[in-house]
């Protein structure tokens, strides 16, 4: 039911491939598609309407209508202008002159706000810094407790006030103002203040959330949002920045399987960052927000950059460079091949592997991948000598005959392995000279986002 | 108002249509604009339902659908002033939701089927299940039953306090263990203490998950075979929470929620705010799930019964009809 945009790109794209060039007709068609599956991610109908007419202004330009792969031109300029608008880079916390730097957090109820202030404290404090979190929340039942809770798990002092029937203290601004002193007396850097979940109609709720503010100077104020919110989110977002002039948004429970398109839409009609993207219920798993991988998301395009990330987790900057250079010479081997398979092994399952890359994670979905795939690529390899892995060229009759019998394998094996190889070289051949020219889609470029407009 | 049954007052009609009053003022407003110095229905109105509808959450699926019904319609009759369309689009808004099954009274006060008879609460973090849980049980005691309340939900920091705090309120009591115990032995013994108190009605308070997360649905899925094994055929109702304020992704939580537990009822909560509340029409249309609860407040109160004559009246015609 939720096809991916990229499906229906695809799709839509399918006439337009026919005829061989893109034309008025198809292009309106197509961008009613895309429109819809905008609306489907819970992108805002304005801001999705005035999306697809940027997107339509620039494919008809002359030079796109003239390219030689108008769909491949039309998927980038629908890929650009996400990016753009999900705000090109990203954006760190404010930081105070004078310490303790004040965050505040708000939002509306059940977005996620308790539980983001332990993880942000936990962040913080894997970066060496000292916060305090202050339970700002006096209404909610037991949040108080949560926040105390939370707070023992990251190890971070809690500022709260109970009386002493260990009631808290029914007064936000009071709490407030006191966990500043506090912070400021035990020589913390950072005070992280809770505050009550309010709905932005709630006019005695805003009004205390603004006292809050006045009273302890915030240096940061974060809007924190679900990620699942709907058309709404604007208007909320919009309410919460009119009245506190927030510093950035945080999207929370992005580990479900929301396309997200709320924050495509807030970062674009209240024009503030998104700082943090919050993705499950351990207290680890908080990230900074990168606008490129959640472009991708509500493309369906796969993240591709968690696998690039994965993959630098096992290959250093100096080894890529070395391959690259081995790749645009072609002097990649049987060596270096085997060299990547098992680093490839290392980066984790499989499966989970080929999810991330655009297109393959659906078409797998049903498909169990076995994790022992390379095994027999491995024998092979293993049977070879030096010289043969780096001359595979020179691997003759007889040789194979030697290196399937290591192997327990049978010749037709080496001979489907190396041609295998021989076309894996071709490819390597042809995408290096693409990106070399950077006349079509250039793939790094795609998956780097755009730097620069 | 008697008109809408289920022992609904003047308070509550009045609290629907204030909680609603920004959703009539979004959706009526737009279509009112949409057909302001028209005589009939043309394509530009009808554009102009599909953006109201869009922006209040029904889903472009079900938009589709039901502009494609008007449009039948239109063909048909030929010539349909505005004021028709507007009863059309009621017609069509009420057909797609759907009235609670007999076996499941919605009325607080209504004779219950079961003795106990067990609901179970799901939905993802956030939604308002503790405190939807704490309104339910305000209710039922109000209209004279005896609620039991189960804390399985043992994941998150401090919601058994949480619960613990409303079952105080509702002054009903509440079966508990402690944080990182086993939900499905609390609902267990949660049921054992039913069936030795004779309570009318349990319910059962369960951590929120994101349905896209298998070993906490296959969790979900064991807490609510063990009841069976306590109380045959229990729960008899499993309830799942929604935010209004949640979009397209409502739909894969119904969908994954039902894969898991059966869900047999909606509760639509914080209807309060600026949030539509469309995706239950979506939802009813594509997943046959009625709408039980709503929640427009935070007050104990603030729990109605749903009505989706009233629900639609509300969002068409306004506080004085």
């Amino acid at each position: 039911m939720f096809e991916s945009l990229s499906d229906k790109l695809d799709a839509a794209l399918k006439n337009v491939k026919g005829e061989g060039r893109i034309n008025e007709l198809n292009i309106a068609e197509t961008m009613r598609e895309v429109r819809r599956a905008l609306l489907d991610a819970d992108v805002n109908y304005d801001v999705a309407r005035a999306f697809t007419n940027r997107v339509k202004d620039k494919v008809t330009d002359e030079s796109v209508l003239q390219a030689v792969s108008p769909g491949q031109q039309f998927v980038k300029a629908v890929y650009d202008e996400l990016v753009y608008l999900l705000g090109d880079v990203h954006v760190d916390l404010n930081q105070a002159k004078r310490p303790p730097t004040v965050i505040l957090i708000a939002g509306l109820q059940g977005s996620g706000k308790t539980t983001f202030t332990g993880k942000l404290a936990n962040y913080l404090k894997s970066k060496g810094r000292s916060p305090m979190v202050a339970a700002a929340d006096v209404y909610r039942p037991a949040a108080v407790d949560q926040l105390e809770t939370l707070a023992a798990q990251v190890g971070v002092p809690v500022f709260s006030i109970r009386g002493e029937d260990g009631v808290p203290l029914n007064d936000a601004v009071e709490v407030a103002r006191q966990a500043k002193e506090e912070a400021r007396r035990t020589g913390r850097d950072t005070l992280i203040i809770d505050t009550a979940g309010r709905l932005h109609v709630d006019e005695a709720m805003m009004q205390e959330v603004v006292a809050i503010k006045e009273a302890t100077e915030p240096d940061e104020i974060l809007f924190v949002v679900d990620s699942m919110t709907g058309q709404d989110a604007v208007n909320t977002a919009k309410a919460f920045n009119d009245r506190l002039d927030v510093d950035g948004v945080v999207l929370t429970k992005l580990d479900g399987d929301t396309r997200g398109g709320a924050a495509l839409s807030i970062r674009s009609v209240v024009e503030k960052p998104i700082k943090f993207a919050s993705t499950g219920e351990k207290l680890d798993a908080l990230t900074e927000f990168y606008p490129d991988r959640m472009a991708q998301r509500i493309l369906g395009m796969g993240d591709v950059v968690s696998f690039v990330e994965k993959a630098q987790e096992q290959f250093d900057a100096e080894e890529a460079e070395k391959l690259q250079r081995k790749f645009r010479t072609q002097d990649f081997d049987l060596q270096d091949f085997y060299d990547q398979l098992q680093k490839i092994k290392n980066m984790g399952s499989l499966k989970d592997l080929l999810g991330m890359i655009p297109g393959v994670g659906k078409a797998i979905k049903e498909i169990d991948v076995d994790d022992d795939a390379f095994k027999h690529i491995e024998a092979l390899i293993q049977s070879m000598t030096p010289y043969e892995r780096a001359n595979p060229q020179k691997i003759d009759g007889s040789r194979r005959r030697r290196i399937a019998n290591g192997a327990g394998m049978q010749v037709q094996d080496v001979n489907g392995l190396l041609k295998q190889f021989r076309e894996m070289k071709k490819m390597m051949k042809t995408m290096s000279r693409l990106s070399g020219k950077g006349r079509q889609v250039d793939l790094a470029q795609l998956t780097r986002g755009r730097g620069r407009r | 108002m008697a008109l809408f049954g289920f022992g609904r007052n003047k308070d509550d009609q009045d609290k629907l249509e204030a909680g609603l009053e920004k959703t009539r003022s979004g959706f009526f407003g737009k279509i009112s604009r949409a057909v302001a110095g028209k005589d009939t229905v043309d394509d530009e109105v009808l554009d102009d339902l599909e953006e109201a509808l869009v922006t209040s959450d029904v889903g472009v699926k079900t938009t589709v659908d039901i502009i494609g019904r008007i449009e039948a319609r239109v063909a048909e009759d030929k010539y349909v002033t505005t004021k028709e369309l507007q009863a059309l689009i009621r017609d069509e808004i009420a057909s797609l939701l759907l009235e609670s099954a007999p076996e499941r009274p919605a009325s607080f006060s209504a004779p219950l089927p079961n003795q106990p008879h067990v609901v179970m609460v799901v939905g993802v973090n956030g939604v308002g299940k503790t405190t939807s849980i704490g309104k339910i049980a305000h209710r039922y005691k109000e209209a004279g039953k005896s609620v039991l309340l189960g804390a399985a939900d043992t994941f998150r920091a401090a919601a058994t306090e949480q619960l613990e705090i409303w079952s105080e309120r509702a002054g009903v009591p509440i079966v508990k263990q402690y944080q990182g115990a086993d939900p499905a032995a609390v609902a267990f013994d949660t049921l054992a203490r039913a069936k030795s108190t004779n309570a009318d009605v349990v319910l059962i308070d369960t951590a929120g998950r994101l349905h896209n997360q298998v070993g906490l649905m296959n969790e979900l899925s064991k807490v609510k075979r063990v009841m069976d094994r306590q109380v045959p055929g229990a729960p008899h109702e499993v309830l799942l929470v929604l935010d209004a304020s949640t979009g397209q992704n409502a739909i894969r939580q119904a969908e994954a929620f039902t894969e898991a537990v059966d869900v047999t009822g909606l509760v639509l909560t914080k209807l309060d705010g600026t949030a539509k509340g469309g995706i239950v029409i979506g939802i009813s249309n594509e997943f046959q799930i009625p709408v039980k609860y709503i929640g427009v407040g935070e007050g104990m109160r603030d729990l109605q019964v749903f009505d989706r004559a009233a629900f639609v009246h509300a969002l068409f015609e306004g506080g004085d009809a």
